[in-house]
């Protein structure tokens, strides 16, 4: 069988090359998925079989499993999933752009920008007895602006004649560094009560979650990934380096930019609603690019799913491991992900 | 005879340091174009400049008569290729992929692999002698079928100009001679414009139809090989003593320099005496 396959149609109107290998891992990773949102939504503290489960997204099953199915389990499965995808996506996006497979969504500096706006809306907003004097609902917007200041702040440091991967990273480390000195001082002096709510939502989790919260992350989730799905070519040219994509006729400081803004709302929206759950967005491009190649058409499909199996499994792991004690799945995410980081650093060296 | 490149008072510089002053420079269409010059003389700088990866301080840069400036850098890259100095391929990525990308200007979102592009991409592996790689990741292959996959992305843009920066650096004497053998035939079937810097004069002189000496920041001979390098230009070019003989198979200049080293000729006089 060939590795690929020309797809044609509308007399030529539409056409693609397709890469057989990365269709059948794309099906596999959708099958896995599905499966493992089900066992998980089937899993906890009262247990329900998969059929159950099936039945009861169908409108059957007992009242029972539809309270538990439909009230607390679903809405952070399906906030698990989405800021899996959205961190996996951009950290596939970053590693493309500052042509590193080390780069991740932390590396600039962008979560750290989200960590220091929740410590500080904590912070501010609490009175004397640590009741917060504005909703906590405002809390994924404060983290949301957080991130993005950071991402315009780094990428206007890191301007000189456009925008270079390299100084963009450089920058990137400087301010995560910053940043991360601002969150440990505003924890110190803040409410002690308040220290340990913030360090929760740093390590980053999905426990709380409501259909308020999902009906927010889907469609921008959704929204956002098929708006990169439609970038994919840009992006495999300007992984071959900015002089090769310019020779090609590719806008490349245009594109660098529109690609940082995305992820940065990528990265916004999953912090907003879970923290700084760390890794994923190292993990997930890194294990798709071994598995479909590094073309992005292939690669952030197969990523994206590769993201929401694990961030939905380290939930898992945490809210039924030490049960009825919950561990942020943000734990579990860097339990896996610091040796897999380490192991990377290994091989490369080696090579 | 018809300009393919055209430079006009250009002057091009890193920060505040000049490296090019004032250039005029025409590079003719059809011929194949060999920068030289010493280290850190512009050369690939000016290479640089002409495929529109360096802005110019002042001037303009001309392709076939259009100022490079105000055309869209889709219709510049449907003319005018460049491969650069070093280029580094993701890891993973296949011959095939890599050479697809050279279509990018032809490309929209829904057209990504039009009957064209597939028969210019096959005949860009063929012309390079990689068919049968193509399905193989490039940082798995030596540096010789490396080179020559890029070549073949360069083709794949499928234009009348190909810029190279130096595209035999790293690369063997067999492999050097393999690679300018596939520019010359380019040059010699399809009359492709081809500018290149490269850094061996002999072989320059043997390829070139046109050569360009750079030195101080200008143009300080440009001509056929056999009219300007002489051991008077490599003198002032590069610096260095040296005796310009002909190549024993082509005719062409060739330049022995002159420096230090074992010498059999002394050694052999000296047995006999």
């Amino acid at each position: 069988m060939k590795t690929y396959k020309t797809v044609r149609m509308f007399k030529g109107r539409i056409s693609f090359l397709v890469d057989r290998r990365a269709i059948k891992v794309f099906g596999i990773a959708a099958i896995a998925t599905a499966f493992i949102f089900i066992i998980s939504t089937g899993i906890g503290e009262m247990t329900i079989s998969p059929l159950s489960v099936v039945k009861v997204f169908l409108g059957g099953g007992t009242e029972m499993e539809q309270l538990v199915v439909t009230s607390f389990r679903l809405p952070r499965i399906i906030v698990a999933l989405m800021v899996g995808i959205s961190l996996a996506v951009a950290g596939g996006i970053l590693q493309g752009m500052i042509r590193n497979p080390l780069a991740s969504p932390d590396i600039l500096g962008i979560t750290g920008g989200a960590a220091v706006a929740v410590v500080g809306f904590l912070a501010f907003f609490s009175d004397e007895n640590n009741a917060l004097t504005v909703s906590i609902k405002w809390l994924p917007l404060a983290a949301f602006i957080g991130a993005g200041i950071v991402a315009i702040l780094v990428y206007i440091l890191a301007w000189k004649n456009g925008v270079s991967p390299f100084r963009l990273v450089l920058m990137g480390i400087g301010v995560s560094a910053l940043m991360q000195a601002l969150t440990t001082l505003m924890m110190i002096l803040g409410p002690i009560y308040r220290a340990s709510q913030a360090n929760i939502w740093i390590t980053g989790t999905v426990n709380g979650s409501t259909w308020d919260n999902v009906s927010v992350l889907v469609p921008l989730t959704v929204s956002l990934v098929l708006i990169v799905l439609f970038m994919t070519r840009n992006m495999n040219i300007q992984e071959l380096g900015d002089d090769i994509a310019t020779g090609v006729g590719s806008h490349v400081q245009r594109q660098r930019l529109i690609f940082m803004i995305i992820s940065t709302a990528l990265i916004g929206v999953s912090v907003a609603f879970a923290g700084g759950i760390g890794f994923v967005g190292l993990m997930a491009p890194h294990i798709a690019r071994r598995l479909v190649g590094s073309s992005f058409g292939a690669l952030l499909p197969v990523s994206a799913l590769i993201g929401g199996i694990l961030v939905m499994l380290a939930d898992l792991v945490g809210r039924t491991l030490f049960s009825p004690l919950e561990v942020p799945a943000g734990v579990f995410t860097s339990a896996i992900g610091a040796p897999y980081f380490i192991y990377l650093l290994f091989r490369t060296r080696n090579s | 005879m018809a300009q393919a490149i055209e430079t006009k008072e250009l002057t091009l510089s890193y920060g505040e340091s000049i490296i090019i002053q004032e250039m005029n420079l025409s590079i003719p269409k059809g011929e194949i174009t060999v920068f030289i010059g010493g280290n850190g003389c512009g050369k690939s700088t000016l290479l640089r400049s002409i495929a529109r990866l360096l802005k110019p301080k002042t001037g303009v840069v001309c392709l076939e008569g259009t100022e490079i400036a105000k055309m869209s850098t889709k219709d510049v890259a449907k003319q005018m290729a460049i491969l650069p100095q070093t280029s580094v391929a993701p890891e993973g990525l296949t011959v095939l992929q890599l050479v697809k990308q050279g279509r990018y200007p032809y490309q929209t979102w829904l057209k990504q692999w039009t009957k064209e592009d597939e028969k210019i991409v096959n005949d860009a592996l063929k012309a390079t002698g990689i068919e049968e790689l193509k399905d193989r990741a490039v940082d798995s292959l030596s540096g010789g079928q490396r080179q020559r996959a890029w070549i073949a992305m360069t083709l794949a843009q499928d234009t009348e100009i190909i810029l190279l920066d130096e595209p035999t650096t790293y690369l063997d004497m067999a492999h050097q001679i393999e690679i300018l053998d596939l520019l010359f035939e380019l040059n010699e079937k399809e009359s492709r414009t081809i500018v290149m810097v490269l850094h061996d004069l002999n072989l320059a002189c043997r390829y070139a139809h046109n050569i360009v000496a750079i030195k101080n920041k200008e143009i300080f001979a440009q001509g056929k090989p056999e009219n300007v390098i002489n051991s008077i230009l490599v003198e002032k070019v590069f610096g260095m003593e040296c005796e310009v003989t002909k190549d024993p198979l082509f005719g062409t200049p060739m330049c022995i320099p002159c420096g230090k080293g074992r010498c059999i000729l002394k050694q052999r006089g000296m047995a006999h005496a």
